[in-house]
């Protein structure tokens, strides 16, 4: 008897010490894949910026592309990205946080509403690859805008628009209702309500959701392609319906031509990319902690 | 207003004026219209994308047959005399890159997120959550940079035989660059399962591998599934990464080691060329644009069903 349970029970142990062996082991696979997702960054930020950093100079920056890898700079790319943004980002902006507004504030709670927003979020799904071929078609080939600065930023704003609008919408919902309730008691009107009361509060989430959407803009490549940007450009644009170049469209042709040398500038042009990425997406970090306090 | 001014005190009249015939009544009316107008953008963008796509997909079914392009086995458009425009080599072509991508990618995302959720401290979670953010905002130009000059060669040092252009190293790529969606999307279907059913199973005397597999992941499954579902479909629309990567030659081979093309790399490698407007090549990218949005349409109906109709409620 007493023999038989302390087999049973050392058993027992057996099975717990091998469970918990596999919860061990499955614990040391998991972050195997944790480390291994967090190497592949640093791999991929070590080889660029090895491969690009020697590239970036003075000169880099100041010339036009050119087909001499010494003498290629990033200057046209660089200023037109800056021209295509400032259509990105009132376009956007304006639309988004409208609709926001609207969705938010005023729509009622109909099947058209639902719609709208369920349309929003389809949206969001749609290829950019997809909103190419709508630029193209709208923008380039019906409104007449051509190959230009205005057709490239307005498919862009398209893009990014879903973006705004949820981040909007996330940040309206989130004012509280005793801050409205107490305007509408001081007597203002719905608008004055949402003009003086909503979007002041809301601002900083509005401001963080649409520089990550408006960073996204800036590195989209596909559908600058499709709406027919070319990738050497040796002047800049003087209007919004000039030709223009941007940075990932430069970086794409110095990544398709075979020479090494066009290979390290189109690291250099990351570099600069991402700077430009990091540095934005750490003043929406900057706006989101230092207004989430209060 | 129908009151009559004899129930108004002099005040209440002034207001009433200045409501009636004043900017602010105006503006009351009119800004709504207006944000309604803005709203409409964003219906008018989906419908200007479903039409320019059928109308465009219906002048090239003018020049070439429906029943060719569902069925030929060749997408050989640049023949002078002779083009073939089937669709199966550019849908075998994302589906190749697909499948390698999601191989890759849905274990890594749900062992990382299952990590993070279940094992992972403060601090950790502290650490990778910024990492995976950055992973997420990296463009994917970059990404294609990556898979070029870096992935292949590393590959071809492995198995000599892959070519320079292959479905191997794109598809690992794609496979990272949909790792954060699938991980911070699960990891927020974990995490939202309550910490009382995760404390029931383990006061039982579960491990946490237990208690994760058998609890905590069934109780999720639908926003992990919905994940997945979503990452594929960003898979599916990847462009740059495939059209740096992959190589340029629709191929209907089962081959991975070899250059193929898939239906985005098709868009930019015509949109990168000069075919003239109006040609039958143009309007071929609009076809092949539409049977791409049709697919990833339906991953993110499934998607939204997926997280509509398993979801469970505590």
């Amino acid at each position: 008897m007493e023999n038989t349970a302390r087999v049973k029970s050392e058993e027992m142990v057996g099975r717990i010490d091998g469970r918990l062996m596999k919860n061990k082991v499955v614990k040391g696979i998991f972050l195997t894949a944790t480390i291994f997702t967090s190497i592949i960054l640093v791999v991929l930020l070590y080889r660029i910026i090895s491969q690009g950093a020697p590239y970036l100079s003075w000169d880099f920056f100041q010339n036009f592309a050119s087909r001499r890898p010494e003498q290629a700079g990033i200057k046209a790319a660089v200023i037109g990205t800056l021209w295509m943004m400032s259509v990105v980002i009132p376009t956007a902006a304006i639309l988004g946080v409208g609709t926001a507004i609207y969705l938010e504030e005023y729509a009622k709670k109909s099947a058209l509403t639902r719609w709208i927003q369920m349309n929003i979020s389809n949206l969001a799904g749609v290829p950019s690859v997809v909103f190419g071929l709508l630029g193209l078609t709208i923008f380039v080939r019906v409104f007449g805008f051509g190959n230009s600065v205005l057709a490239a930023g307005f498919t862009m704003a398209l893009l990014v628009l879903p973006v705004v609008i949820v981040a909007a919408q996330e940040a309206i919902r989130a004012v509280p209702n005793e801050l409205k309730e107490a305007s509408y008691g001081l007597g203002a009107t719905k608008w004055q309500t949402i003009y003086r009361v909503v979007l002041p509060y809301a601002i900083p989430g509005i401001a963080t959701g649409s520089i990550l959407a408006f960073s996204r803009a800036i590195g989209e490549t596909a559908p600058l392609i499709v709406v027919g940007i070319p990738t050497f450009v040796a002047f800049l644009p003087s209007g919004y319906l000039d030709s223009f170049t941007a940075l990932p469209m430069q970086i794409y042709n110095w990544t398709s031509r075979p020479q090494l040398e066009f290979h390290n500038l189109a690291a250099a042009g990351i570099i600069i990319l991402l700077g430009v990425l990091i540095l934005m997406n750490s003043v929406a970090v900057w706006i989101r902690n230092r207004y989430q306090a209060r | 207003m129908k009151t009559t001014n004899k129930e108004l005190s002099p005040v209440q009249q002034l207001l009433e004026k200045k409501y009636n015939s004043g900017f602010l009544n105006r503006s009351e009316k009119v800004i709504p219209v207006v944000l309604f107008i803005m709203a409409a953008v964003s219906v008018l963008t989906t419908l200007g994308i479903v039409l320019t796509l059928i109308f465009e997909t219906i002048t090239f079914f003018g020049d070439v047959s429906i029943v060719e392009f569902f069925t030929a086995k060749e997408w050989y458009p640049f023949s002078g005399t002779d083009p073939v425009y089937g669709i199966w080599p550019l849908v075998l072509g994302t589906l190749k890159i697909t499948l390698i991508a999601s191989l890759f990618a849905i274990p890594i995302g749900l062992a990382v997120a299952l990590y993070l959720s279940e094992y992972a401290s403060a601090r950790t979670r502290k650490i990778m959550k910024p990492i995976l953010e950055v992973l997420a905002g990296v463009p994917t130009i970059v990404y294609g940079f990556f898979a070029l000059t870096f992935v292949t060669p590393l590959l071809r040092q492995l198995f000599p035989s892959l070519e320079l252009f292959n479905a191997i190293s794109p598809g690992l790529v794609v496979g990272i660059m949909i790792i954060p969606t699938i991980v911070s999307l699960s990891e927020d279907a974990l995490s939202s399962v309550p910490e009382s059913v995760r404390q029931g199973a383990l006061a039982l005397g579960s491990t946490k591998w237990e208690t994760a597999s058998k609890v905590i992941f069934p109780a999720a499954l639908s926003g992990i599934l919905a994940s997945i579902v979503l990452g594929v479909s960003r898979a599916i629309g990847e462009t740059m990464i495939v059209s740096i990567a992959a190589g340029s030659t629709p191929s209907a081979a089962l081959d991975l080691t070899s250059s193929l093309q898939t239906m985005t790399s098709y868009i930019v490698q015509v949109t990168t060329g000069d075919a003239g407007f109006g040609t039958t090549i143009y309007y071929s990218i609009y076809s092949v644009g539409f049977t791409l949005f049709v697919f990833t349409l339906l991953m993110n109906i499934l998607a939204q069903f997926i997280s509509k109709r398993f979801r469970e409620e505590y």
